[in-house]
């Protein structure tokens, strides 16, 4: 054990010097670059030139998130060369910077912080997961970059430095149960989800407003990231007979719990119960198997299926991109948005800085996106609209219901922490 | 909280909860099985075997593939076939990482353990560049999909019955191969004299490549039949590798027995603590209770005597 620790030791060592060195290096080089001209589009000294801008893509393309970050990434690199081919942002070719968070939060840190300060990039987009997002929310603050961040997420978070292109929770949570309450009748639910925030407070939030419509709540569980074996949840929940398994399990362990549920003889097509997640994309059913999920309803923003013209044009330009087999969730429809929205916000504030992209955000409309409209609020989240999808056999989702009115994003909601 | 209830559903939900411990004590022993021959029988910390298992799962899912575009009709027993190829195909990565690597190792254990973890991260990568970052879904024979109905209430799966028939005779399998066999009468004879054994005549180095082989085809098999009920990914064998270690060590080391009474300890614990706590909370008191009882019992439950 001695000999290991040494050797991890010395391994440490040496790379912290090697990498003092190099962003020494690269400092002293960025130093020497720094562009004089383009003053009037950027006076803070980001890396713009006369026909470029640099921009940040910072995803996990390695280790376990690598799976559910790679559709962010495709989309991020897809409307970055759509916005070139139409010209770019105030005349400037985007070029994008990638570095790879590879699924550890302090290196999500660490790549921040090196767009930030050496690369001098006018926007980044990324992240995943809550954990590296408030990995690299300090470092955003505090030397004043812009972050895209795609995914549905907790809320209960507001910064100046974020753009949250993903739904909060309430939008995404809300209008599912009193979609299940109305139209199915359901009055009881068992709440499931994997061990960590998001979940957790997904399911605080569910079971605040299941209670404020009067409803049951008759079970909440969570299980540990990577669990795999549900048999004995099933089995509870075969006893407690809810009208709605309300499932918000995530990464490998959906695969065993789907697969489970199906085997122990719940067949969610009949729905008693019926099963209604968060957390299950296109993607994920890829991993899971149509055959295994069909008859599941999904609230979110966007499924692949969407019938409108902006996602018709989408669709075929990532399948043109990225290959035929290729799914796209929810996230990934979010990532989009990432640099439409950017784009729209500089070209408003007719300036790259990022003070005055930030007060140029709110109210920057989109009517190209693919799930339609979207809006963004003065709190940095967008106004958009939550959809019902029912899961089918060949792994997509066929949308039956969607709100009438854009959902207002509510990071804070009050009564409900 | 069973107030509610009424004496058949109770007994309903017994015979349930029973059943699914059985099958979590299958997967185990499946899962397990492979590391402790090979951590038992050589004493070489195998921390590839989860890669190992998805070896097998990523076999069967070309399988599976294969059969769908070429053989439709096969379908319904394409998954035997897959298991068997997906014992060949990790037995013979085993062989070949035992020749190239492990061989030069013995005297080195904590070395061993280095190395194999390299091997895993070597592993994952291949997989996330041959297969993609994604998982992948294994199309399985209907009749392997959903559940015989007992009664109203007592619904068994179909792919549990199936583990635990294939546990069960993978475990025959193994006692046979290592107690009945002329290959495990020289694996035992090296394992409790290596000097001695070489001087009688058998060839360790070819006992040592055929128990790792034996091993990892395990792992593979496990793999295969774990496409069932869990993820084929890139990084999937993760899932799998803290329980297996903990199984073996609980148990002994050395003693495949020990690994199935320990198998049967720890899924029988769990699955009950599950079914009156929260998933977490009994993951959390499992540990404890093992960290406990290997505190007092460092040996784990089963030990092998023999002279050092």
């Amino acid at each position: 054990m001695r000999r290991l620790k040494n050797l991890i030791e010395n391994r440490l060592s040496r790379r912290a010097v090697l990498a003092g060195t190099v962003s020494a290096a690269t400092l002293a080089m960025a130093g020497a670059l720094t562009p004089s001209f383009a003053q009037d589009v950027n006076t803070t000294g980001l890396a713009v030139t006369e026909d470029t801008v640099k921009v940040g893509i910072l995803h996990s393309v390695t280790g376990t998130m690598a799976i559910s970050e790679t559709g962010s990434v495709q989309a991020e690199k897809l409307a970055i060369e759509q916005i070139n081919a139409m010209g770019g942002v105030l005349g400037r070719k985007i070029e994008y910077i990638q570095e790879d968070g590879a699924s550890d939060w302090p290196t999500f840190a660490e790549k921040a912080k090196k767009l930030l300060v050496n690369d001098k990039v006018a926007a980044v987009f990324g992240c995943w997961t809550s954990a590296s997002r408030k990995a690299v929310l300090p470092v955003f603050e505090q030397y004043n970059g812009m972050l895209y961040y795609p995914t549905f997420y907790e809320g209960l978070e507001q910064s100046p430095n974020v753009i949250y292109t993903g739904q909060e929770a309430t939008q995404q949570i809300i209008a599912g149960i009193d979609w299940v309450a109305r139209e199915k009748g359901a009055k009881s639910f068992y709440l499931l989800g994997s061990d960590y925030i998001w979940p957790r407070t997904s399911n605080k939030i569910a079971r605040k407003h299941i209670e404020k419509l009067g409803h049951k709540v008759v079970g909440e569980e969570y299980y540990p990231l990577g669990h795999t074996q549900f048999n004995s949840v099933i089995n509870k929940i075969k006893l407690k007979k809810p009208d709605v398994i309300y499932a918000i399990v995530v990464g490998g362990s959906n695969v065993a719990f789907y697969k489970q549920l199906k085997a122990a003889g719940i067949d969610m097509t009949k729905e008693k119960p019926l099963l209604l997640t968060i957390s299950v994309t296109e993607d994920e059913i890829r991993g899971i198997g149509g055959e295994n999920i069909e008859g599941a309803y999904a609230a979110m923003k966007y499924f692949q299926s969407l019938d409108n013209d902006n996602n018709q044009a989408f669709v075929k330009a990532f399948k043109e991109r990225w290959g035929d087999d290729i799914v796209i969730g929810d996230v990934t429809q979010a990532a989009y948005l990432g640099p439409w929205l950017w784009k729209a916000a500089v070209e408003k504030a007719g300036s790259f800085d990022i003070d005055k992209v930030r007060l140029a955000s709110p109210g920057i409309e989109l009517t190209t996106a693919p799930e339609g409209y979207v809006r963004i609020h003065e709190n940095h989240h967008l106004w958009s609209k939550t959809r019902i999808g029912l899961a089918k056999t060949d792994g997509q989702y066929e949308m039956i219901y969607e709100t009438a009115d854009l959902m207002e994003p509510d990071p804070f909601p009050e009564g409900y922490q | 909280m069973f107030a509610d209830y009424t004496w058949t559903e109770l007994g309903s939900i017994f015979a349930m909860q029973g059943f699914a411990g059985l099958i979590l004590f299958s997967v185990f022993v499946l899962m397990a099985l492979g590391l402790a021959i090979i951590f038992g029988q050589m004493g070489v910390i195998n921390m590839a075997h989860g890669e190992f298992m998805i070896l097998g799962a990523y076999v069967t899912y070309l399988c599976s593939n294969f059969v769908e575009a070429y053989a439709p009709s096969f379908f319904g027993v394409y998954f035997f076939f897959a298991m068997i190829l997906a014992f060949v195909a990790a037995g013979s990565l085993g062989a070949l990482v035992e020749w190239s690597l492990i061989r030069h190792l013995y005297k080195r254990p904590l070395d061993t353990l280095l190395a194999t973890w390299g091997l895993s991260l070597i592993l994952q990568q291949a997989y996330r560049s041959i297969f993609g970052a994604r998982e992948v879904g294994v199309t399985l024979p209907n009749w392997l999909l959903g559940s015989v109905p007992l009664t109203d209430i007592i619904e068994i799966p179909i792919n549990g019955i199936f583990v635990m028939v294939l546990t069960f005779f993978i475990a025959i399998g193994v006692y046979f191969i290592l107690f009945r066999s002329r290959m495990g009468m020289q694996t035992r004879a090296v394992v409790q004299n290596r000097v001695m054994a070489g001087a009688v005549g058998i060839n360790t180095e070819k006992v040592d490549r055929h128990t790792f082989a034996l091993g990892c085809g395990i792992a593979g098999i496990a793999g295969s039949a774990f496409t069932m009920i869990g993820s084929t990914g890139p990084t999937a064998g993760q899932l799998y590798i803290v329980d297996t270690f903990l199984i073996v060590v609980f148990g002994g080391a050395a003693s495949l027995l020990g690994t199935i009474a320990s198998s049967f300890a720890i899924s029988q614990a769990q699955s009950t603590m599950e079914f009156f706590l929260s998933g977490s909370m009994a993951k959390v008191l499992t540990l404890l209770t093992v960290v406990g009882i290997l505190m007092l019992r460092p040996q784990g439950l089963f030990s092998l005597k023999i002279r050092r």
